[in-house]
């Protein structure tokens, strides 16, 4: 069981939807963020003020599943996320200790793509 | 141009109707940043500078070459299809009155000078999300010389159509049908959005899409009701009917999305007030008010019907200007031929009181108007993409034009920001705001 961060940008997050869809892969939370990673600063002008925009605007996936799902999760981000430019984002993989849904208290493998059914 | 026969009589400014009129022009002009806070609603917030700033641009652009050549080409003499060059750079217009009006020649000037902004910057509407800038500036300028000032020639200036006995009270042909049908063209030219019909691509604030249609409706009081250029008897009735009109409008529209989709919705009314108000563009001082209140129902529909329609197909005519413009103006140039009634207008009947003449007039108009504009912008379009680029690239649409073509976002933050000292010499030496 593993949690799944991938951190991509934010006009490529419905093509991660999407390709995350494709791959069966159910329950995902998504949040905007903010970073900075290797790509060139955007430069900004307000008037007479020229700034350097250091962090970028991201989207972060959290997702949350069995280890069956981990490799077709990890595609699916890099499916969907890919541009092949600088600032395409990174993917996290981190041990997840427990996993439980709030609705009937299942646990764990239980609680976690794929979803019983 | 229909004025009162007294009216024409008197050479002499009138300071009453100079007042007005005064009035009428910076509500008109009002109208463009009221259009551009609509569109920006309309668009997604990475692309709401960039479709408020095709608006701005519409202003800068417009208003020049109206001054340099437009102004003269639509109102100099009576050319069948286009005026002269004797008001080029503005000559010879001055304090003196202009023919048939009480108002001074400049002030004319500055009245139509407003229509020919507002209706530059509604063409945006169908081209905004990809178009790049510079292209869409030196669309404007062309556009505003080769297809606005003709058609305004042929309505308002002594071209054809008015002589002909076409009857368009203050912009069916050039504003309403003039955008609507270029859009159309500009829409088909410049092609989709990349994301068109794979992603939703959907308003980003309804709050600036009801603003902008409040404002636009309080600027279209000038519009409609300086198109008598006086406060003369239909300048009153093109007034009233402003407010008429788009409230008949508003309530057939309630009716039709609570029967299509259950709900009332808040787009759904901002586009509203736009059909009615143009609806009763180019009848404003022709028909009775009553009638005024039925074109304000009869227009809701074949709008509606455009706007339901249209996104099912692969035309992205991006913020629907040929429903709401050129389909409405359509509708209130024929509406015109029928329902005309001399007792109120001082000028001619329609079909209904015995006229039917009127009605082939008008059906003339609605034909070679959406013709040329969308055959000329066509050509024009796709002159200009021989020259240079019309759209970004797919890097930049996905980007987003704020950041790409102006270097800014509407909803800055200024977290993450650093500054550079402007005395510090290295903005040359900083990456400029173009995506690698």
């Amino acid at each position: 069981m593993k949690l799944v961060i991938g951190i991509v940008r934010p006009e490529k997050a419905n093509d991660v939807l999407e390709a995350l869809y494709r791959a069966e892969v159910r329950g995902v939370s998504m949040s905007r963020v903010q970073g900075h990673g290797g790509e060139l600063d955007q430069v900004e002008t307000y008037r007479g003020t020229t700034v350097k925009m250091g962090l970028a605007e991201k989207v972060r996936f959290e997702i949350a599943v069995s280890d069956a799902f981990v490799q077709p999760t990890i595609e699916a981000l890099c499916e969907g996320g890919r541009t092949g430019e600088v600032g395409d984002g990174k993917i996290f993989v981190v041990p997840l200790e427990r996993a439980i849904r709030i609705r009937t208290g299942e646990t764990d493998h239980g609680a976690v793509t794929p979803v019983s059914k | 141009m229909t004025d009162l026969p007294h009216l024409a009589a008197a050479a002499q400014v009138d300071t009453g109707d100079t007042a007005w009129m005064l009035v009428a022009t910076a509500l008109v002009l009002m109208m463009t940043p009221a259009l551009g806070l609509f569109y920006a609603g309309l668009v997604r917030s990475k692309n709401t500078l960039n479709t408020f700033m095709m608006c701005v641009g519409a202003i800068a652009v417009a208003t020049v070459t109206w001054a340099l050549v437009g102004y003269s080409l639509a109102f100099d003499g009576d050319g069948d299809i286009i005026g002269g060059l004797g008001y080029t750079f503005l000559q010879d217009v001055g304090f003196e009155p202009r023919d048939g009006t009480t108002i001074p020649h400049l002030v004319f000037f500055a009245f139509q000078a407003t229509f020919c902004i507002i209706t530059t910057a509604l063409v945006s509407g169908a081209v905004v999300e990809r178009m790049r800038f510079g292209a869409f500036l030196v669309f404007a300028a062309l556009w505003s010389v080769l297809v606005y000032a003709v058609l305004a020639h042929w309505a308002f200036g002594g071209g054809w159509l008015i002589e002909g006995g076409t009857l368009d009270f203050a912009g069916g042909v050039p504003v309403e049908m003039g955008s609507g049908f270029s859009a159309l063209a500009a829409a088909l030219v410049v092609g989709a959005r990349k994301d068109y019909g794979r992603q939703a691509l959907l308003p980003h604030n309804s709050v600036y899409a009801l603003l902008g249609a409040g404002l636009l409706w309080f600027g279209w009081f000038g519009f409609n009701g300086g198109s008598g250029f006086s406060t003369g008897n239909s300048g009153v009735l093109a007034f009233t009917n402003t407010l008429l009109t788009p409230a008949c409008t508003l309530v057939v529209w309630f009716l039709l999305d609570a029967l299509r989709g259950r709900r009332v919705t808040a787009i759904g009314a901002a586009t509203a007030i736009i059909v009615g108000c143009v609806g009763i563009t180019p009848a404003g001082g022709f028909i009775s008010p009553g009638w005024a209140m039925v074109l304000g129902a009869v227009a809701a529909l074949p709008a509606y019907a455009v706007i339901v329609w249209r996104p099912r197909t692969r035309v992205d005519e991006t913020l629907d200007v040929l429903a709401a413009h050129g389909i409405a103006g359509f509708t209130g140039i024929l509406f015109i031929g029928f329902f005309a009634q001399e007792s109120w207008n001082g000028v001619s009947d329609g079909l209904l009181y015995g006229n039917a003449a009127q009605l082939g007039d008008q059906a003339l108009a609605a034909i070679a108007a959406p013709a040329y504009a969308f055959g000329a912008t066509f050509v024009l379009l796709k002159v200009i993409m021989r020259v240079m680029p019309l759209r970004a690239t797919e890097r930049e649409e996905a980007l987003g034009m704020d950041i790409v073509q102006h270097g800014e976002e509407a909803y800055a933050t200024g977290e993450g920001a650093i500054l550079i000292a402007p005395e510090t010499d290295d903005e040359a030496a900083v990456p400029v705001a173009d995506p690698v």
